[in-house]
């Protein structure tokens, strides 16, 4: 029988450590939505979308209430859209279209977000794939709800190099698009090396090709958690902090999958996986940085934040694996900056740069996330950091992204301020040394030799 | 069965177990398992509950709880029990 100390256990976690479950988000095929009139695919998603996602919003709630777990965000995720309207857009405005109904489809279900915007071009693109490309800046400027991510690369089939570039200048393009909103719509813009197809997280999420037509993948969240336990071994040896992550990623994970459950089982569709990532929020106490300085560094970015933060994803990992039948999505530790009380304090201090990020990249979940830059950093700059964070994830066979966002008409010393979970940030400085020469050369870099595995 | 566990912690005062117990006996909510503490002069109880027989659903169960509570000036919560068992055993 549960006894006092494991429901105060689990009580204290929720209410002062701020335990929570970040997203329900279920993804929906869009398959049999495609039509080759854009009217008749727009009513075909809207229709699809809240036929199955009607009641998501209320499921969640429920739960929460029900177990005492606040469900912070419920999402769905769609077929990308680019192979959706492949039958009827002819030109961008037709994708705008399907954004919109996307968008108006969201707005009607109470969702906060719907990802699947998106192209998967890592090999090379389709008319339809280019006009996707092309449409986002558009559709991101004229839509509350939609993000957008679009994967350029992959260990099985190399980088393909002009879906970068033209990311680079799609990234200027929708940051210009939105400059009255502080370039939000870059916050809703991921570009992806190995981006996986159950990823229940925004921006990059989408529901993939190989998926059920409906599926419910949960995101489980916790860092304050973490960081509260580590605190009680302070000073202890390696041995002693690795069990102390993992056995409370276990606890945490166990959390996800019993909600995981009950929303499948509610909701009448299947149970994907459950994403066992630290996510942070912009709320004090929620925060991966907060975690790095209780192993011991006095900021993220010190000398030894790429270990700390390895052996912090390695035994998320491991506590997470077993306590849950089905594992996916992106998996580790988040680092974005502007939703991290702490990592924004790191900037601020002058302790952690791109170059830093960057490296942190190579052992833990995604990449350079929610990293606001001067306005005036060009295109083929943020191509040749596109081009560096997909290089990481096809050697290191993991998914990599950038989620980069050149305010428009900021500078080095300016804020951003997103709003809600998106967070604040401080403009970082980009190194403006070109690489036009490189970016400007057309085609794929090839697969690595350790992707052929056959 | 459907177990819920249900948390009081507040400042101790005279009657919580009975102001808390007589509104589960009038709801038809059998009492499985007490255990209480005093912590720092705080009050913190916890009952295992089914609820399987009550003449009201979770949802009201615990709205009524949450007022009870701030009538004798308690935090009281009420919860599936399957949270604490998938999160404390294996």
């Amino acid at each position: 029988m549960i006894n006092i100390l494991e429901v105060a256990e689990t009580n204290k976690m929720i209410e002062k450590e701020n335990l929570d479950v970040r997203t329900i988000t279920m993804g929906i095929s869009l398959l049999d939505c495609m039509d080759s009139d854009t009217q008749k695919t727009c009513e075909n998603i809207y229709d699809k979308i809240v036929s199955l996602a009607g009641e998501l919003v209320n499921t969640g709630d429920e739960i929460g209430k029900e177990f005492g777990i606040p469900i912070v965000n419920k999402r769905v995720s769609v077929t990308p859209v680019a192979i959706v309207g492949e039958a009827c857009a002819k030109t961008t405005d037709d994708y705008v279209k399907i954004a919109k109904a996307l968008d108006r489809a969201a707005a009607s279900i109470g969702v906060n977000f719907i990802g699947g915007y998106s192209a998967l071009v890592s090999k090379g693109s389709t008319r339809a794939d280019d006009l996707l490309m092309r449409s986002i800046p558009e559709a991101l400027s004229q839509t509350e709800y939609i993000c957008s991510s679009v994967n350029v690369g992959s260990t099985k089939t190399g980088i393909n190099m002009d879906a970068v570039r033209l990311m680079g200048n799609i990234i200027k393009e929708t940051a210009l698009k939105t400059a009255d909103r502080d370039s939000i719509g870059c916050a809703k813009l991921v570009v992806l090396c190995n981006a996986p197809d159950d990823n229940p997280f925004m921006a990059g999420a989408f529901h993939g090709v190989s998926e059920n037509d409906s599926v419910i993948n949960v995101g489980v969240s916790g860092p304050g958690v973490v960081k509260n336990a580590l605190e009680s071994v302070r000073g202890s040896d390696f041995k002693t902090l690795c069990e102390t992550i993992k056995k409370t990623a276990f606890k945490i994970t166990r959390v996800g999958q019993l909600v995981a459950q009950e929303a499948a089982k509610r909701l009448n569709t299947e149970f994907g996986i459950i994403d066992l990532s630290l996510a942070p929020t912009p709320a004090i106490g929620d925060s991966v940085a907060d975690i790095l300085k209780e192993i011991g560094l006095e900021h993220p970015g010190a000398p030894g934040t790429t270990a700390a933060l390895a052996l912090l994803n390695d035994q998320v990992k491991k506590g997470g694996v077993m306590a849950s039948s089905y594992v996916g999505g992106l998996s580790g530790a988040f680092i974005p900056v502007s939703e991290d009380q702490g990592m924004i304090d790191a900037v601020e201090a002058g302790a952690l740069t791109i170059e830093k990020l960057e490296a942190m990249t190579c052992v833990c979940s995604v990449g350079l996330d929610m990293i606001a830059v001067p306005g005036d950093t060009s295109a083929d700059t943020i191509a040749g950091v596109i081009a560096d964070e997909s290089a990481i994830g096809m050697i290191n066979q993991k998914t990599t992204a950038v989620r980069i966002i050149p305010v428009a008409g900021k500078g080095l010393g300016d804020t951003v301020e997103f709003g809600g979970l998106l967070g604040y940030a401080p403009i970082m400085p980009v190194n403006s040394f070109g690489c036009s020469d490189f970016i400007n050369r057309a085609g794929r870099i090839p697969a690595p030799i350790h992707s052929f595995k056959n | 069965m459907k177990k819920c566990v249900i948390t009081v912690i507040g400042n101790d005062a005279v009657g919580i177990i009975a102001k808390v117990c007589t509104y589960l006996a009038e709801a038809r909510i059998n009492i499985l398992d007490i255990s209480q503490t005093i912590v720092g002069g705080l009050f913190n109880m916890m009952m295992i509950v089914d609820i399987s027989k009550s003449s009201e659903e979770f949802a009201e169960i615990n709205e009524n709880l949450e007022k009870l509570g701030q009538d004798i000036g308690v935090t009281v919560k009420c919860q599936r029990a399957e949270i604490f068992d998938m999160m404390h055993r294996i």
